[in-house]
C-alpha cells in the first residue's frame, strides 16, 4: 500500500508541458491578445496614412486657427463668424453644458417628485406618477425631442399672435420669451448677501454639530440659515429702495424685443431631455426610499425623532447611498443625451463639431475632439461623484 | 359565556366607510387631508387638461380625407398615417414587393412570441430561429425564385429598425459577456484592454461612435474595400450596446458568493465549465432586470441612426413630414410612432418581469 506511494514521490516530478501551466498559458494569451490589438491597429493606421495622402487631407490641428465663417445662434460668450474654429467648438462645450447642467439640475427636482408622488398613499397620484414614468421610459428620446420641437414649430403661433398665459410671458414659434426685472444694484448686492448668508450658514451648521458632540445641545443650524437666507436678501432689497421695474418683452415688427428669450430648439431640448430622464430618475428614487426598511424608521419614532428628523437623520443618509451610483449614471446619459441636439437644430458640441467637419473635411480630429470633451466630462463627473459617494458610503468596522 | 358576543359582532356589519366604492375611496383618496387635497387639484388638473385634448384628438378631428380637410378642422389629422403607412413602415422597399419585409417581420415577430416559453428553449429551436433568418434574409434581398434583388440601402422603415435592434442585441450580449469576463480576468494584459474598452466607450456618447462609422471608416480601410453604411451602422450599434452589457453582466458576477468558485475549483472543473455551468447561469439571472434595460435602450437608441441619414422608421416618418401636402401634421405623426415604440417596449419589460419570477429560485 504504502509501496506506489512511496515511488511515485520519489520520481523527479516532469514539469507539466506549458499548455497546462497556468502561469505561461496566461502569458501567452495576454501575448496573443496584445498582438491582435496592437496588430489591428497598426494596419488600420497604416491604411488611414495611406487613404490620408491619396485623398490629400492634411492631418493636425491647424485647421483650429482658422477662420470658423459660420454664424451659431446661441452663445455664452461673444461670437461671430469672423473667430477662429477653436472658439466656435468652445461655443459649442458651453453650449452642451449649459442644457446639461440646467437639464440635471430640473431632472433630479422632478425625478424626486415623480418618485416620491409613485409611492404616494393616494391612488390617483401613484397611478398618474406611474403611467407618466412608463409612458416616458419606452419611446425614444430622440422621438420625443422631435415631438416637442414640432410642437413650438407648428402648434405655437407665430409671434404676432402669441399665446400669453400669464402676464409677461409668452409663447409662440420664436420660444419662450418672459419678462425679467430690469437691471439695478439691488440684484447683484442681494446674490452677495445670499452667498454670504450660504457661508455663514455652513460654518453655524459645523459649529453646531461640535457644539452637540461636546455638550450634547443641538442647535437648529438649518432652520436659522433657511430664515436668515430668505430674510436678509429681501431686507438688502428693501434697503436698496425696492426696485420693481422689470424689463417686459413687446412685439416689435415680427419679433418680440426685450424680455429674456429662449429658443424653441433649446426648449424642445430641454423638456424632452429632462422628462425623459426624470422619468429613470423616479424609478432611482423609489427604489432608494424602499431600500429603507420599515423598522429603522419605526425606531427612529420610537427614539423620539421628529419626522423632520428621521427624514434627515434616518432615511436620506442610508437611501442616498442606494440612490447616488444609479443617479450618476442617469446624469450622465442626459450629458451624453443632449449630443442629439444636432437632429433639432441646437448648437451644441456635436453640432458645432460636424459643421467643422463639413467645412473642412477633418474627420478624425473632429469625431476624436467629441469623444475627448465627452470622456472628459464623463471621467470629471464620476470621479466627483466617486468622492461624494465616498463621503456618503457605509463606515464598517 | 362568550357565545352571545361572538354572534352579536358578526351580525355588526363593518362601518359604511370602510367597506365597497365610498370605503374604497376614503382608503385610496381621501385618507388624510393633505391626500383630500391633492385628489382634489389632481382632479381639477385633469379636467382642465383632458376634455381638450379628447377634443382635439378624437372629435375634431380628421381620421380619413386628404390632406386638403385637414386645413378646415382644429383638431387632429390622423389621416397623414394611413395616406402614408407603405412609406412610412417599408421606406424605399420597391413598389410590389411590399409582402417581402411584411413577411420577414412577421416571421421575426412570430419566432420572438413562440419562443417566450421557456419549455420550448431546446436545440431544434436554435435550428428554427437558424432556418428563419437565412429565409428573412432571402426575403429580403431576394435573387432567387424570382424575387428581384433589393440592395440593403434600400432597406428601410420598420424592417430596418427591428433589424438593427435584433442583432445589436443578439451579438452584443455574447461580446459583453466576453468583456465581463475579462474585466475580471487576472491577465493584467486582457483586464486593462477590457477596462480601456469598456470605460471609453461609456463615457462617448452613440452618436460619436455613429459618427466615427459614417465618416471615419472609410478612412480605416485599404483602397477598394468598403463596407456598406447599414453594417457599419450595425457594428457601432453592437459595440457600443456590449460595453453597457458588460457592465451589467460584471455586477452579477461580482454578487457571486467565492464559495461558488471554490467549490468549482474544487470538483475540479475547469474555467470554461465552472463559468458554463455554475456561475454565468446564475449571475446572468440576478441581472436580468438590468440587462433588459439596457436592451430597451439599445431598441430605442436605434433611432439614433437617424442622424447619419440612415432610413429607419423615425427617418421615413420625417420624409413623410417634409412633404408640403402634410407639414404640419408632425404631431400626430409622431404620436403614431411613440405609440409603435411604447408597445415593442411595453411588451418586451413586461416579459422580463414575468422572466424575472419564473426564474426566481428563492424561498
Amino acid at each position: 500500500m504504502d509501496k506506489p506511494t512511496a515511488s511515485l514521490s520519489s520520481l523527479p516530478s516532469p514539469a507539466p508541458p506549458f499548455w497546462r501551466d497556468a502561469g505561461k498559458r496566461a502569458l501567452v494569451f495576454q501575448v496573443l491578445a496584445l498582438a491582435t490589438v496592437g496588430g489591428l491597429g497598426y494596419y488600420l493606421f497604416s491604411n488611414t496614412q495611406a487613404n490620408l495622402a491619396r485623398q490629400s487631407i492634411a492631418t493636425g490641428f491647424d485647421f483650429l486657427k482658422k477662420e470658423a465663417s459660420f454664424e451659431i445662434s446661441e452663445s455664452l460668450i461673444p461670437y461671430s463668424a469672423a473667430d477662429t474654429y477653436a472658439r466656435a467648438l468652445l461655443v459649442g462645450v458651453l453650449n452642451t453644458l449649459k442644457v446639461s447642467f440646467i437639464g440635471i439640475v430640473l431632472t433630479t427636482i422632478l425625478g424626486t417628485i415623480i418618485g416620491i408622488a409613485r409611492l404616494s398613499s393616494n391612488w390617483l397620484v401613484s397611478r398618474l406618477a406611474r403611467s407618466f414614468i412608463e409612458l416616458m421610459q419606452n419611446i425614444p428620446v430622440l422621438l420625443q425631442l422631435f415631438f416637442w420641437y414640432a410642437i413650438f414649430y407648428e402648434a405655437f403661433p407665430a409671434p404676432r399672435q402669441a399665446l400669453n398665459p400669464i402676464k409677461g410671458l409668452f409663447l409662440c414659434n420664436r420660444g419662450l420669451i418672459f419678462a425679467v426685472p430690469e437691471g439695478h444694484p439691488a440684484y447683484s448686492a442681494m446674490a452677495w448677501v445670499l452667498v454670504a448668508v450660504l457661508i455663514c450658514g455652513w460654518l453655524l451648521n459645523r459649529w453646531g454639530h461640535r457644539r452637540q458632540e461636546l455638550t450634547g445641545k443641538s442647535f437648529p443650524a438649518f432652520r436659522v440659515t433657511l430664515f436668515a437666507a430668505l430674510l436678509l436678501p429681501f431686507l438688502t432689497w428693501f434697503f436698496y429702495g425696492a426696485p420693481t421695474a422689470m424689463n417686459m418683452p413687446v412685439l416689435r415688427g415680427f419679433n418680440f424685443r426685450g424680455g429674456l428669450s429662449v429658443s424653441p430648439e433649446f426648449s424642445a431640448l430641454l423638456l424632452g431631455l429632462v422628462l425623459y430622464t426624470s422619468a429613470f430618475v423616479a424609478e432611482i428614487v423609489r427604489a432608494g426610499i424602499q431600500s429603507i426598511g420599515r423598522g429603522q424608521i419605526e425606531a427612529a419614532m420610537a427614539l423620539g425623532l421628529r419626522p423632520g428628523q428621521v427624514l434627515q437623520l434616518v432615511i436620506l443618509p442610508q437611501s442616498l447611498r442606494v440612490i447616488i451610483p444609479p443617479l450618476t449614471s442617469q446624469m450622465l446619459n442626459l450629458t451624453k443625451n443632449s449630443s442629439l441636439a444636432v437632429a433639432i437644430g441646437y448648437t451644441d458640441f456635436v453640432a458645432v463639431t460636424n459643421t467643422t467637419i463639413n467645412q473642412t473635411g477633418q474627420a478624425i480630429e473632429g469625431v476624436a475632439m467629441i469623444m475627448v470633451v465627452y470622456l472628459a466630462i464623463s471621467l470629471s463627473t464620476s470621479l466627483f461623484m466617486n468622492w461624494y459617494n465616498k463621503r456618503m458610503a457605509l463606515v464598517e468596522r | 359565556m362568550s357565545e352571545p358576543t361572538t354572534s352579536r359582532r358578526a351580525q355588526l356589519k363593518p362601518p359604511v366607510t370602510d367597506i365597497g366604492v365610498i370605503g374604497w375611496f376614503h382608503k385610496n383618496l381621501f385618507n388624510t387631508w393633505y391626500n383630500s387635497l391633492l385628489t382634489i387639484i389632481t382632479l381639477a388638473l385633469l379636467a382642465a387638461l383632458l376634455p381638450p385634448l379628447i377634443k382635439w384628438a378624437f372629435i375634431d378631428s380628421v381620421w380619413y380625407g386628404p390632406a386638403a380637410a385637414c386645413h378646415d378642422v382644429d383638431g387632429a389629422c390622423w389621416s397623414v398615417i394611413p395616406h402614408n403607412i407603405r412609406f412610412i413602415i417599408f421606406g424605399f422597399f420597391p413598389e410590389g414587393q411590399a409582402w417581402r419585409p411584411a413577411l420577414a417581420m412577421f416571421l421575426l415577430l412570430s419566432l420572438v412570441v413562440y419562443s417566450r416559453k421557456r419549455e420550448r428553449w431546446r436545440s431544434s429551436l436554435g435550428w428554427l430561429w437558424l432556418i428563419s433568418l437565412t429565409v428573412m434574409g432571402i426575403l429580403m434581398y431576394g435573387g432567387i425564385f424570382g424575387m428581384p434583388v433589393v440592395e440593403t440601402a434600400q432597406w428601410s422603415g420598420l424592417p430596418l429598425t427591428l433589424m438593427l435592434s435584433f442583432f445589436g442585441m443578439v451579438a452584443a450580449y455574447p461580446l459583453g459577456i466576453m468583456l465581463a469576463l475579462g474585466r475580471r480576468s487576472r491577465m493584467p494584459a486582457i483586464k486593462s484592454l477590457c477596462i480601456v474598452y469598456i470605460e471609453m466607450i461609456r463615457g462617448v456618447p452613440l452618436i460619436s461612435l455613429l459618427f466615427m462609422s459614417s465618416i471615419m471608416f472609410p478612412l480605416f480601410l485599404p483602397e477598394g474595400i468598403t463596407i456598406n453604411k447599414v453594417l457599419r451602422a450595425q457594428i457601432a450599434i453592437i459595440l457600443f450596446t456590449a460595453a453597457y452589457i458588460a457592465e451589467v453582466v460584471r455586477g452579477g458576477l461580482q454578487a457571486m458568493p467565492r464559495g461558488q468558485y471554490e467549490a468549482a475549483e474544487s470538483l475540479g472543473l475547469t474555467f470554461n465549465q465552472t463559468m458554463r455551468l455554475i456561475i454565468l447561469p446564475q449571475a446572468l439571472k440576478i441581472v436580468i432586470p438590468p440587462t433588459v434595460g439596457i436592451l430597451l435602450s439599445a431598441f430605442k437608441d436605434t433611432s439614433l441612426v437617424v442622424i447619419i441619414a440612415l432610413y429607419d422608421v423615425l427617418k421615413t416618418t420625417k420624409v413623410t413630414l417634409s412633404n408640403p401636402k402634410w407639414t404640419g401634421c408632425s404631431t400626430e405623426a409622431y404620436i403614431f410612432l411613440a405609440l409603435l415604440y411604447f408597445a415593442f417596449c411595453y411588451a418586451m419589460s413586461s416579459y422580463s418581469r414575468r422572466l424575472e419570477k419564473e426564474l426566481d429560485t428563492s424561498y
